[in-house]
C-alpha cells in the first residue's frame, strides 16, 4: 500500500475510507472511516490498544502496511509522547531539523526557528543541550519544532501524557493559544477525558477497529470542567469507555 | 496501731507510671533524626590538587616502591632495571640518536595502521549498518575473520607482503578494524528508531537521516572502538617489531636482550606505557569535545 497521498484543497484535512491494519493476522484497525476539517481539532479517545497509535502513525505516513484509502496534507507534524529531540543537537538545530533554507537563507531559518521557541516561551534555551530541559520543557520545544513547519495537520500522540499534572494544564493553555493563531487540523490521540473536552472541537472514541461515536463539543471556550454540559458529555465519553463513574453522592 | 504505711509516712511519693520502651532511645518520645546525606559528609582534602596531579600519585608511588625495591638488592641489574638505570639508559640511546629514529619508526607504523584500519572499519560499518544486503554478504566474513588470532597471521603477513613496513602496517591495520567495525556497527543499529521516526515525521530523507540522526548517534561506540583499536594497535606492533625488524621500539627490546641490556629492555616497556597513557588521554579529550551533549554520571 502506498503512503498516505496528499489531500485535495478542499476544506478537509484527512480523508480516511475504509482503513484496515493488521499485525500477524490480528486485525487492530477494519473499516476506519475518519475526516478531520482543516482547522478542526479532534481527539481521539479509546482503551489502550485500540489502534489509537496504529491510526496516527498511518497518517503520519511512519506506517505503509494499511488497507483503504487514506489522504493527508503535505505539510503533517507529529508531537510523540517523549520529546524525541536528538540529544547531541542543541534545541534550535533540533527545531530546524529538516526545514528547507528558504529565501532567507540561514539567517532566515535561524529568525523563524527562534520566532517558534518564543511562541513556546523557550527563546532563552535555543542553545541549551536537550539533556539539560525539564520534561515540559523538553515538550514545549517537540511543539515548537512541530510549529515551524506551519502544518495544515497536526498529529499529536499523548503528548502531555508524561507531564505533571500542572504543567499539563499550563500545555493545554499554550495549545489551545497556538491551534487558534495558527489553525493547523488536529489530531489529538489521548487517554484523558478531560483533555479531550477541554480542547477539542469533537470527539472520538474508537473501538473494535473503528470510530464508534463522534460527539461534537458544542461548548464555549474556555471550557469549564465543572460545566453541567463538560460533567455530561465526560459521563457519557466514560460510559462509553467502559468505565462506570460513580454516582456523585 | 494506726492505719498508716508501714514506714508511717502518710505522704504519698510521687512517681511517673511506668512506660513503654518504644518511645525512643532517649525515652524522651523524641525521634532520633539524621541527616539525609547517604554518609559522613566529605572532608575537603587540605590542599587541592588538580585532577592530573591527583591521576599522577598512583604511578609516582610505583615507581618509588620500583627503585626502593631495586635499591634493597632483592634482584640483580639483569633480572630486574631499576628506574634510575632505565632512565640513564633512554639518555644514553637519546644522545645516539637511535632512540628517537625507533620511536618515530614505531610511531609512523602505528599511525598508518591506525589510520587505514580505523577507517576500513568505519566505513564497513556504516555500509553493513545501514544496508540489508551488504550486512549478510559482508558480516559474516567479517565475523570469521575476527575469529582469527591476528598474530598468528604473522607468517603470512611476510609472504604476503615481505619484511618491509607493509607487513607491520596491515597487521596493525587489521587489529584496528575490528574493535571499530564491532562498536560502530553495534551503535549503528542501537540509535534510538524513534528518534529515526521523529525525523522522518520531519521529512529527512535518507542521506539526512544518516547525516543528522544516525551517525552522530552511533558516535559513542565509535569511540569506544577508537580506543580499543589504539591499545590493539601496541599490542600488535610489539610482536611484529620483534619477530621481524630492524628498527623500532620492538627491535631495540629484541636487540637488548641478545646484549642483556635489562635496562634497554624496560625502557622500551616504559615507552609504550606511556605512549598508550597519552593515546588514551588523547580519546578521551576527543571524547569531550565530541560527547558534550551527554551528561553522564561524573564519578562521587
Amino acid at each position: 500500500m502506498p503512503a498516505p497521498g496528499t489531500g485535495p484543497m478542499t476544506g478537509e484535512a484527512v480523508i480516511a475510507r475504509d482503513v484496515s491494519r493488521s499485525f500477524d493476522g490480528r486485525a487492530v484497525l477494519s473499516g476506519l472511516d475518519l475526516s478531520i476539517q482543516s482547522g478542526e481539532f479532534v481527539a481521539l479517545l479509546g482503551r489502550s490498544g485500540t489502534g489509537k497509535s496504529t491510526l496516527l502513525r498511518i497518517l503520519a505516513g511512519l506506517d505503509p502496511d494499511y488497507g483503504g484509502q487514506v489522504l493527508v496534507p503535505q505539510r503533517r507534524a507529529v508531537v510523540f509522547q517523549e520529546p524525541r529531540l536528538l540529544p547531541w543537537q542543541r534545541v534550535l538545530p533540533n527545531v530546524a531539523l529538516g526545514l528547507r533554507l528558504g529565501s532567507g537563507g540561514r539567517a532566515g531559518l535561524t529568525r523563524q526557528c527562534l520566532g517558534a521557541l518564543t511562541e513556546v516561551g523557550l527563546a532563552e534555551h535555543a542553545r541549551a543541550w536537550p539533556v539539560t530541559l525539564s520534561g515540559g520543557e523538553a515538550q514545549r520545544a517537540a511543539l515548537a519544532r512541530a510549529l515551524v513547519r506551519e502544518p495544515q495537520l497536526m498529529l499529536l500522540d499523548e503528548p502531555f501524557g508524561a507531564l505533571d499534572a500542572l504543567t499539563r494544564t499550563r500545555m493545554h493553555l499554550l495549545l489551545q493559544d497556538l491551534c487558534a493563531r495558527h489553525r493547523p487540523a488536529v489530531l489529538l490521540v489521548t487517554h484523558d477525558v478531560d483533555e479531550a473536552i477541554l480542547l477539542a472541537d469533537r470527539v472520538l472514541v474508537l473501538d473494535d477497529g473503528a470510530i464508534r461515536r463522534d460527539a461534537p463539543v458544542g461548548l464555549a471556550r474556555p471550557r469549564d470542567r465543572g460545566h453541567p454540559g463538560f460533567t455530561e458529555l465526560r459521563s457519557r465519553l466514560l460510559r462509553e469507555l467502559g468505565v462506570a463513574e460513580p454516582a456523585p453522592a | 496501731m494506726s492505719m498508716t504505711g508501714i514506714s508511717g509516712n502518710t505522704d504519698a511519693t510521687l512517681v511517673p507510671p511506668p512506660r513503654t520502651a518504644a518511645a525512643g532511645a532517649g525515652g524522651s518520645g523524641v525521634l532520633t533524626l539524621t541527616r539525609p546525606a547517604p554518609g559522613p559528609r566529605r572532608r575537603r582534602l587540605a590542599i587541592r590538587l588538580p585532577r592530573l596531579a591527583r591521576r599522577a600519585l598512583g604511578p609516582l608511588a610505583a615507581l618509588g616502591l620500583w627503585q626502593l625495591v631495586c635499591s634493597a638488592g632483592l634482584f640483580t641489574s639483569v633480572e630486574v632495571a631499576s628506574p634510575v638505570a632505565v632512565f640513564d639508559a633512554g639518555r644514553q640511546l637519546w644522545d645516539q640518536g637511535s632512540l628517537q629514529a625507533n620511536l618515530l619508526i614505531s610511531l609512523q607504523r602505528v599511525a598508518e595502521g591506525l589510520s587505514v584500519g580505523v577507517a576500513a572499519g568505519a566505513a564497513l560499518a556504516v555500509v553493513c549498518g545501514l544496508f540489508w544486503v551488504s550486512e549478510d554478504l559482508l558480516d559474516p566474513v567479517i565475523q570469521a575473520t575476527r575469529a582469527v588470532p591476528i598474530l598468528g597471521l604473522v607468517p603470512l603477513a611476510i609472504i604476503w607482503f615481505g619484511v618491509g613496513e607493509l607487513p607491520k602496517v596491515f597487521l596493525i591495520a587489521l587489529g584496528c578494524l575490528f574493535p571499530v567495525y564491532l562498536n560502530t556497527y553495534a551503535a549503528i543499529r542501537g540509535v534510538d528508531v524513534k528518534l529515526v521516526e521523529a525525523a522522518q515525521t520531519f521529512g529527512l530523507n535518507r542521506r539526512g537521516l544518516v547525516r543528522r540522526v544516525i551517525l552522530p548517534g552511533a558516535l559513542p561506540g565509535f569511540l569506544t572502538g577508537l580506543r580499543f583499536a589504539l591499545v590493539g594497535s601496541w599490542l600488535i606492533i610489539v610482536v611484529a617489531e620483534e619477530i621481524n625488524a630492524q628498527s623500532g621500539i620492538g627491535y631495540l627490546i629484541m636487540q637488548a636482550q641478545a646484549t642483556d641490556r635489562t635496562d634497554i629492555m624496560f625502557l622500551g616497556l616504559a615507552i609504550y606505557a606511556v605512549l598508550g597513557l597519552i593515546a588514551d588521554a588523547l580519546v578521551r579529550l576527543l571524547e569531550r569535545r565530541l560527547l558534550a551533549w551527554r551528561r553522564g554520571f561524573g564519578g562521587a
